[in-house]
């Protein structure tokens, strides 16, 4: 009996690894499942499912900056006013009439400008937590993005600006049909997730920001300059939420005021879904990505469903608790006490 | 052992202040290669602020550093490291969320290049860190287990392992059986032995006089931030140990 009892317990054990990597793909396929059910000719149609990449282009972005801030146990509020203060940046820029590969880069700089200010302000300025930076640059982001703009929103770009948020890949070689293309914001996803990927796992310093969010204390005392990588991953979030504002440029034609307002939520409730641990130290690009989807489907189905957006907020929030539940669950098994 | 060659490290005249706080004065210390000095003192007495000064993570307000017989100054842990310095942090200093390979290696990753990319070299961190856990007779289950889901003395022996991956020549141990089960004291103390028998300098901070009595060659006693008391272990009793912690000689 006792036999059998530890042989469950140390298959559990071998389990959780698997769990803890993969368990939020389960979670995603069931989604996709029940919602391919509940509207079998409209979800899974090469219309919808390609709407459902376009509408989670620009957060999956904002959503991979915030899940390197917080597997440094930080937190980042400011990423949707940095998306916004980058978007009307370049709004401006192109109203001024400059050539298109310089309205392309000027989100990319601001963004990294805004992100690096954080990373600054939280080493340099010695601020308790990065909570209270990012919550100081949250409305210092929008407020400035609306002095630049005036308040208004700012419209028409060039098919150039727009292509990564609106270009659309044909498929025709390929004997599909002209509605049946890919968009050039799916593609740019799984490229910026590939690096981001390769970059928090294969580098040196993707290890340190997952040993920093482990133990800061043992990443200072290998010798690891905590702060400059803290620096490099707030300067990276905000290059990623410049990235997010070229995007929706790209969706929207438009650089308007309230861009992006509370996506940082959005962003933070992906990374949780996704197995991302507050506590730092913890978390996958593959899960963020699984965050990011799941809420985007959520939110598309009950669209589809026709459900009205007040149960879409209730929804997600129980999932955000349910999620985070089953990770507390998951650490008492595998934690050692 | 033998105090007339130079010793491995030495500090001389060390003083530290914390704003109006003397946390040390004029604090001597030395150890030479193959010997261990015990230090030991009240809570307060300085022990560990010494040591952060040792291991390069505090900058001493006036005194130096000799290391092998030379002046060294150390900006940060990693200059300490690179002279060959190693610190086992009484928190163990070890990130539970990596596994041990990492943990042994986090900070000085071996890489490997791929075109124009520096990756880590993941199979060479699990060669290496099982080389030098066979070498220090440490058992673990796998070198890609993480720290967290080990013991308390297991997670001792990955940082002693830690300290001793890069040819360390003094190893300095911050109360490394404190927090550790009975059972697991005693292979602690044979590693801090056969670490010892390499030639390794070891400085060990305790308060348990059966450690520094089982495994220190010397001991000194700091009190309020000042040496206090020095003895060769074979000249002294725990009972006057004991007595030099509570600042009576």
């Amino acid at each position: 009996m006792e036999d059998k009892d530890k042989k469950i317990e140390s298959l559990h054990l071998k389990l959780i690894p698997y769990f803890e990597k993969y368990g939020i793909l389960l979670l995603l396929i069931l989604m996709i499942l029940v919602m391919h059910i509940l509207q079998p000719d409209v979800f899974l149609s090469w219309r919808n499912v390609t709407n459902v990449f376009k509408q989670i282009s620009w957060q999956s972005m904002l959503a991979l900056g915030v899940f390197m801030v917080i597997v440094t146990a930080g937190i980042d509020l400011s990423v949707g006013s940095i998306m916004m203060l980058s978007l009307m940046i370049l709004a401006v820029v192109a109203k001024a009439g400059a050539p298109w590969f310089i309205v392309v880069l000027t989100p990319l700089i601001a963004g990294f400008l805004c992100g690096l200010f954080n990373g600054l302000g939280i080493t340099l300025l010695r601020m308790p937590h990065p909570f209270i930076m990012t919550l100081g640059t949250l409305y210092i982001f929008r407020g400035t993005g609306n002095l630049i703009s005036g308040g208004t929103p700012i419209s028409g770009f060039t098919d150039e600006v727009r292509y990564l948020g609106h270009g659309r890949i044909d498929l025709q070689w390929l004997g599909l049909e002209k509605s049946q293309y890919l968009p050039v914001s799916l593609v740019l996803i799984a490229i910026v997730y590939i690096i981001f990927w390769i970059f928090l796992n294969k580098s040196k310093t993707g290890k340190w920001i997952y040993a920093i969010g482990g133990n800061p204390n043992a990443a200072r005392a290998s010798g690891i300059n905590v702060n400059k990588i803290l620096i490099i991953v707030y300067s990276l979030c905000g290059f990623l939420s410049g990235i997010g504002a070229l995007i929706l440029a790209g969706r929207t034609d438009s650089g308007y005021p309230n861009a992006g307002l509370q996506s940082e939520l959005d962003a933070i409730a992906a990374c949780i879904i996704g197995g991302a641990s507050f506590f730092g130290g913890r978390g996958t690009v593959l899960g963020v990505f699984a965050g990011v989807m799941i809420m985007g489907i959520l939110r598309n189905g009950l669209n589809l469903m026709d459900v009205s957006s007040f149960w879409q907020q209730v929804l997600i929030g129980s999932i955000i608790v349910l999620a985070v539940y089953i990770d507390v669950l998951r650490r008492d098994i595998g934690t050692r006490k | 052992m033998s105090s007339t060659s130079n010793p491995l490290l030495e500090a001389k005249g060390i003083t530290k202040y914390f704003g109006t706080i003397t946390a040390l004065e004029n604090v001597n210390l030395k150890v030479h290669a193959g010997e261990c000095l015990g230090v030991v003192g009240d809570n307060g007495a300085g022990k560990s602020t010494l040591m952060k000064v040792l291991s390069g993570l505090y900058k001493p307000s006036a005194g130096s550093l000799f290391f092998q017989g030379k002046k060294e100054i150390l900006e940060s842990p990693r200059d300490s490291q690179n002279l060959g310095l190693e610190m086992v942090y009484q928190d163990l200093a070890l990130a539970g969320n990596l596994p041990i390979g990492e943990n042994i290696f986090l900070g000085r990753e071996p890489t490997k290049n791929l075109g124009f990319l520096k990756l880590l070299d993941f199979n060479k961190i699990k060669e290496l860190t099982n080389a030098h856990l066979d070498k220090l007779k440490i058992n673990v289950k796998s070198a890609d287990q993480k720290v967290e889901e080990l013991s308390g003395g297991q997670r001792q022996a990955v940082a002693i392992a830690r300290s001793t991956a890069f040819n360390a020549k003094v190893v300095i141990m911050d109360e490394p059986t404190a927090a550790l089960a009975i059972k697991e004291v005693g292979k602690v103390l044979d590693l801090i032995n056969s670490l010892k028998k390499t030639g390794v300098g070891v400085i060990v901070i305790s308060h348990r006089m059966d450690d520094i009595f089982t495994v220190c060659d010397r001991v000194m006693a700091l009190f309020q931030g000042t040496n206090f008391a020095e003895a060769s272990l074979s000249n002294t009793s725990r009972d006057e140990v004991i007595g030099w912690i509570m600042g009576k000689k």
